[in-house]
């Protein structure tokens, strides 16, 4: 094998779209056998890149070189015969599909899925990546979902495989598992292209990285000889925010209580919840850990009145709202900024006014059945200010905003409600680090002012950073609450496994195998 | 690669050009057709556009054909903004003929000056009931409205078939299918001598104001829309997707009801079995070329009685099946469709 | 007894086949995630150039279905440029097809009014149609109603067994995660379209050219609209389908024998069993919304733009 030819070169590569300029005169090259980070914040130009190399998006300008020629990738299989295999963050796979079925429809070979189950097993056993090929994709979990995904790039035979965000539904268990699959890649000569934002991965992983910023190279470097500060700056321009928690001094009272709370979900592909139960106090914020897909959505739904529930099981203040509707349960003082920020947080197509009405219609906006339409603009402009949402006024349609600003939007709204209770899920996914820390912030002022707050969240260096105390969800079970203090990454992490201790303060006692 | 790509912000232009574009593109396929048939286009569309509205009588007939058209659409138009779609306006249309007919039969021989009055609410009632079954279905079973609506449709004809043949069969009319023909005490008056034009289209004039209001200020216009653009959201908001289906299936039922009743005791003057030439269908078009707007339904409205209008006079200058009106009705809804897409979306400049 | 039910089961074969056609024309259409609620003005187009195609050959049902399958498919593509090429509203697009569809073949259809046809001869299979009872019900029937079983198992082998079904199943489920992999959506989803119209066009030839076989304006009296319920009613299964249409078929016939079978009921009544047939099995099939989501194709009427 030949060291001195890349495996991969880039030559200024240029995508733009009709508002942004994702890509913009891009160059990388990766040898065989190296696992590059490509490090870039939510919105930097990373997918984009690894689309074009996957054939899916059509650069405007730029060259591709494998093994140093130059090739024109039209589509995704021709970038598969060319041995590029792709892992993506959202996965590609077929719900109602089987594991074999899944992955004979990207194989260009005869149709058959016996002797297909066979390798599928072979190539799972030799890299650790335990698979059952006769079971359906709806029946697996996130992780068991990614192992289909290498699996199927593998048996391919890839000389560069590209993973985009890879570790965002993993436990840090299953994270160390992963990275141990692909250092054995890598021995054995395959490139790795690996896109992730998290510093702390990427420096334990990768040789060599390539940092974006607004679809721009912004340097290139040796993540092991940074610091997490040095990538910051090349990553996000400046020093990475922090936020402020200070004490919490008022009356302590438990403000929302969930008591035994069991839901059977409404999809056919959903997590039932087992007796859920759970206290936020005022003035406390509450995380709660877990991979999405483990009874998050259902739980949400129960909490927020979408999906009512028996009349005891949630209590707001001491009073039971389990039976009331989400317009109701707002109306006595329960908000919720919900993940869907586009289609269940706003309507897309309506302006902020509007949205605005949405769930403050209470106050003051009709009147005899007829809207008043001053009341919302004037709202939704106070909201605007207050929370500095940028990109549009009172006029401007919900989805023409960018994540974070809607999210401050919503978050805004909700707030200005003054609630005494505030549920929010995954508060700042998909959203640019700077909105990030304004909305942590955000959620800290207004919890130090007497507000119980129940944050649901993927990542867990936030809800280390915003929480009081920490519960997880696996499975649908809630593991009993502890002060953030008494945990840490690895022991959450074993809970995110399903792995619960039996007493809630001991973190390294016995652990008790719940139901799989 | 692909034809479209989206646009950054929806365009404000193409959502009220896409209709004059539909309209345009049904004229161009239009002429070609004629053309295929051996006919000169211009002369063609001069007898389909331009001659009915030659003479005032011609535009009295637009008026009363209009008239149900935009009454329908501005039920129907609700729903559709709820992603509600009642296919089915030409049943409730023909079911509440049959209540409103039910009252002039019984009436016969009374000169009381409620009888139409009367027949108007039992119509819009019958019309209700027509539209409340699928609702109820919906609700209750989770039926999907737009096979229930249209299958209540073919049972409502059926329905009609069965009335005019049998108990209200005119015993004088050589056995047709037909009622007797009401008397004037069941019948709209006449607003202008030597024309049609009835009383009814005050029924129709307090319709568009009502929804007019109706959807540009009341809170419950607002939900309905919420509930169409993102069930999601109307979850999240606490609004209630059950009340949007009763609401607008039984308001658009009611609108086709009354509709049924101004044909029976105008126009028609009796139940037979061509009470409607498909207004119910149309009136679906009518609503999606109207924008869903109040006011946009009444332009959309009078263009589909001119379509109309022109098919029964091609039939007698030009000698073509008056079928020729379904032919434009389906193209222009395509066009429509197809227009409506660059409302999101524009060509994409560089194709690959 | 016996002697008034042989004639309705086997009228019930021949009563079915349109219900088969186009319902498993529409089947195929929606596991690729393409509701097609154009299917009535489909048929109504094949019936047309169905019989057109039979009346100026002379040659009947031979050239007639054919021909109606070849028109079916051509007007199913103009349904596929506006609902796939520029993904407008499929539900509308189906409703315009259908409006369209009724006025065009009514259009045409003025000039075979007078016409009719000979249709075509039941193949009596030798030797199994002596069997008593089930011999006249079975194996006396006409050339289509062989080639409905057959494209039921042609139809249902593909859709289970072959790589093809998968992938029908596939697009259907998630359009997105298929173009992600490389498979070309919109394509894909052409060929079921054109696939549908072509079996819906078959469905209509047969009604004018052998079941009638005249041509009346809006003969189809709402068989395409029972076929998408149909659809709804098999849960998407080919087998159930057969299943609903044989129970359908058995409906629309009852009406012609209940006189036979001593039913006093005025005709109008009877001639609505079918819809509301159609509405009762909706609701029944309905009314758990889990059952009916375990085989909904995920994508089903969603627009898609690559």
């Amino acid at each position: 094998m030949s060291t001195s030819v890349p495996r991969l070169e880039l030559l200024n590569i240029t995508k733009r779209y009709p508002t942004i300029v994702a890509n913009a005169d891009v160059s990388l090259s990766v040898m065989p056998g190296e696992i590059h980070a490509i490090l870039g914040e939510n919105g930097a130009g990373k997918s984009t890149l690894m689309k074009i190399i996957y054939g899916a998006v059509k650069a405007d300008a730029g060259t591709i070189r494998m093994n140093g020629e130059d090739i024109a990738i039209t589509n995704p299989a021709q970038a598969r015969r060319l041995g590029i295999g792709m892992v993506f963050q959202h996965f590609s796979l077929f719900e109602t599909l089987t594991v074999a079925e899944n992955i004979a429809l990207v194989l260009d070979e005869p149709f058959d899925l016996a002797a297909l189950s066979q390798r599928v097993k072979q190539i799972s056993e030799r890299y650790g990546l335990p698979l059952d090929p006769d079971r359906r994709v709806h029946s697996l979990s996130v992780g068991e979902r990614q192992r289909v995904e290498i699996v199927r790039c593998l048996l391919q035979n890839p000389t560069l495989l590209i993973l985009d965000e890879p570790t965002s539904v993993l436990t840090p268990q299953a994270v160390e598992k992963l990275f141990d699959t692909l250092r054995q890649l890598a021995a054995e000569g395959v490139s790795i292209l690996y896109i992730s934002h998290k510093l702390h991965e990427i420096q334990a992983l990768c040789d060599r990285a390539t940092i974006l910023r607004n679809g721009r190279v912004t340097g290139t470097a040796n993540p092991r000889e940074e610091s997490p500060a040095s990538l910051a700056r090349m990553m996000i321009g400046r020093e990475l925010p922090v936020c402020e928690a200070p004490p919490y001094l008022g009356e302590r009272r438990p403000m929302l209580t969930v008591q035994h709370l069991n839901l059977t979900s409404a999809g056919p592909f959903g997590t039932s919840l087992h007796e859920v139960s759970l206290t936020v106090h005022s003035g406390e914020i509450l995380g709660i850990a877990g991979i999405s897909g483990n009874g998050q959505s259902e739980l949400m739904a129960a909490l927020s009145g979408e999906h009512p529930v028996h009349k005891d099981a949630v209590r707001l203040d001491s009073k039971p709202i389990g039976h009331l509707n989400a317009g109701t349960r707002r109306a006595k003082g329960l908000v919720y900024v919900p993940e869907e920020r586009l289609g269940r947080g706003t309507v897309p197509p309506l302006s902020l006014s509007r949205n605005a009405l949405l769930t403050a219609h209470r106050h003051g906006m009709k009147h005899w059945g007829l809207v008043r339409y001053g009341k919302a603009r004037d709202y939704a402009e106070e909201c605007v200010a207050r929370f500095d949402v940028r990109g549009g006024g009172a006029g401007t349609n919900a989805r023409a905003l960018s994540g974070g600003n809607l999210q401050k939007f919503i978050v805004g709204r909700e707030i200005m409600l003054k609630p005494k209770v505030m549920i929010v899920a995954q508060p700042t996914w998909g959203v640019d680090v700077g909105a990030a820390a304004v909305l942590r912030q955000a959620l800290l002022d207004l919890s130090r002012t007497g507000v119980a707050i129940l944050v649901v969240s993927e990542e867990l260096e936030e809800l280390f950073e915003i929480c009081d105390s920490i519960a997880v969800l696996a499975q649908g079970r809630l593991s009993p609450a502890q002060p953030k203090t008494s945990l840490n990454a690895e022991s959450v992490g074993l809970q995110m496994a399903g792995l619960f201790p039996k007493t809630p303060l001991t973190v390294h006692a016995e652990f008790d195998h719940a139901s799989a | 690669m692909h034809l479209l790509e989206p646009r950054p912000y929806p365009s404000r232009v193409m959502r009220w050009t896409a209709p004059l574009i539909a309209v345009a593109a049904t004229l161009i396929v239009g002429s070609m057709l004629f053309l295929a048939l051996g006919k000169d286009p211009l002369e063609s569309f001069h007898v389909f556009f331009v001659q009915p509205l030659e003479s005032s009588y011609g535009w009295s007939e637009l008026l009363i054909k209009a008239c149900p058209l935009i009454l329908i659409a501005q039920g129907l138009a609700l729903g559709f903004k709820a992603r509600i779609y009642n296919i089915g306006a030409e049943g409730q249309l023909i079911v509440g003929a049959l209540a409103g007919g039910g009252v002039a039969i019984a009436m016969e021989g009374s000169d009381a000056s409620w009888i139409v009055p009367a027949m108007v609410v039992a119509g819009a009632i019958g019309g209700a009931l027509w539209g409340a079954i699928p609702a109820l279905l919906k609700t209750r079973f989770n039926a999907e409205e737009t096979l229930t609506t249209l299958m209540l449709s073919y049972v409502a004809n059926h329905l009609l078939s069965y009335m005019v043949n049998g108990p209200w069969r005119d015993p004088e009319g050589m056995n047709f299918p037909q009622s007797i023909m009401f008397s004037d005490s069941a019948l709209f008056r006449i607003l202008l001598e030597g024309s049609r034009v009835n009383t009814s289209v005050f029924i129709t004039l307090f319709a568009i104001v009502a929804f007019w209001i109706f959807n540009a200020r009341s809170f419950l216009h607002f939900q309905i829309e919420v509930g169409g653009h993102a069930p999601a959201a109307s979850l999240y908001a606490g609004f209630s997707s059950k009340r949007a289906v009763w609401l607008t299936l039984v308001l658009s039922g009611m609108t086709a009801g009354i509709a049924g009743v101004g044909e029976i005791a105008g126009p028609v003057g009796q139940l037979n079995l061509n009470i409607s030439p498909g207004y119910g269908f149309a009136a679906i078009i009518v609503a999606y070329l109207g924008r869903l707007h109040a006011l946009g339904i009444v332009l959309a409205g009078f263009l589909m009685a001119l379509i109309y209008l022109g098919g029964e006079a091609a039939q007698v200058a030009l000698q073509l099946p008056a079928a020729i009106t379904g032919i434009f009705q389906g193209m222009l809804l395509f066009f429509l469709l197809g227009s409506d897409v660059f409302i999101d979306n524009r060509l994409r400049r560089r194709l690959a | 007894m016996i002697e008034h039910l042989i004639p309705i089961l086997a009228g019930t074969f021949g009563a079915a086949v349109p219900l088969i056609f186009a319902g498993l024309g529409e089947l195929v259409t929606e596991r690729t995630g393409v509701i097609n609620l154009g299917v009535e003005g489909m048929m109504l187009i094949g019936a047309i150039a169905g019989f057109a195609a039979a009346a100026e050959t002379g040659s009947g049902a031979a050239v007639g279905i054919p021909a109606g399958a070849l028109a079916g498919a051509g007007i199913a593509l103009v349904f596929g440029f506006f609902a796939l090429s520029l993904a407008a509203n499929q539900a509308a697009c189906g409703l315009a097809l259908t409006i369209f569809g009724i006025g065009l073949s009514a259009f045409i259809g003025q000039h075979y009014i007078s016409y009719s046809l000979p249709g075509l001869k039941p193949i009596i299979i030798p030797l199994l149609s002596d069997i008593p009872v089930l011999g006249p019900i079975v194996f006396k029937q006409d050339a289509v109603v062989y080639l409905s079983l057959l494209a039921f198992a042609a139809i249902a082998w593909t859709l289970a067994k072959t790589r093809l079904g998968l992938l029908l199943k596939a697009i259907g489920e998630s359009p997105e995660a298929a173009h992600a992999i490389g498979y070309p959506v919109i394509s894909i989803r052409f060929g079921a379209v054109a696939f549908g119209g072509a079996m819906a066009g078959i469905a209509g030839a047969y009604l004018s050219t052998v079941y009638t076989p005249l041509w009346v304006q809006n003969m189809s009296a709402g068989r395409g609209w029972i076929a998408v319920a149909l659809v709804v009613f098999a849960s998407w299964k080919p087998a159930r389908l057969m299943l609903g249409a044989y129970l359908f078929g058995a409906v629309t016939i009852l009406q012609f024998h209940a006189q036979g079978l001593g039913i006093i009921v005025p005709v109008q009544f009877l001639a609505s069993l079918p819809y509301v047939a159609t509405i009762i099995v909706l609701v029944i099939i309905s009314r758990d919304r889990r059952v009916l989501q375990n085989n909904l194709p995920a994508s089903l009427g969603k627009p898609f733009l690559p």
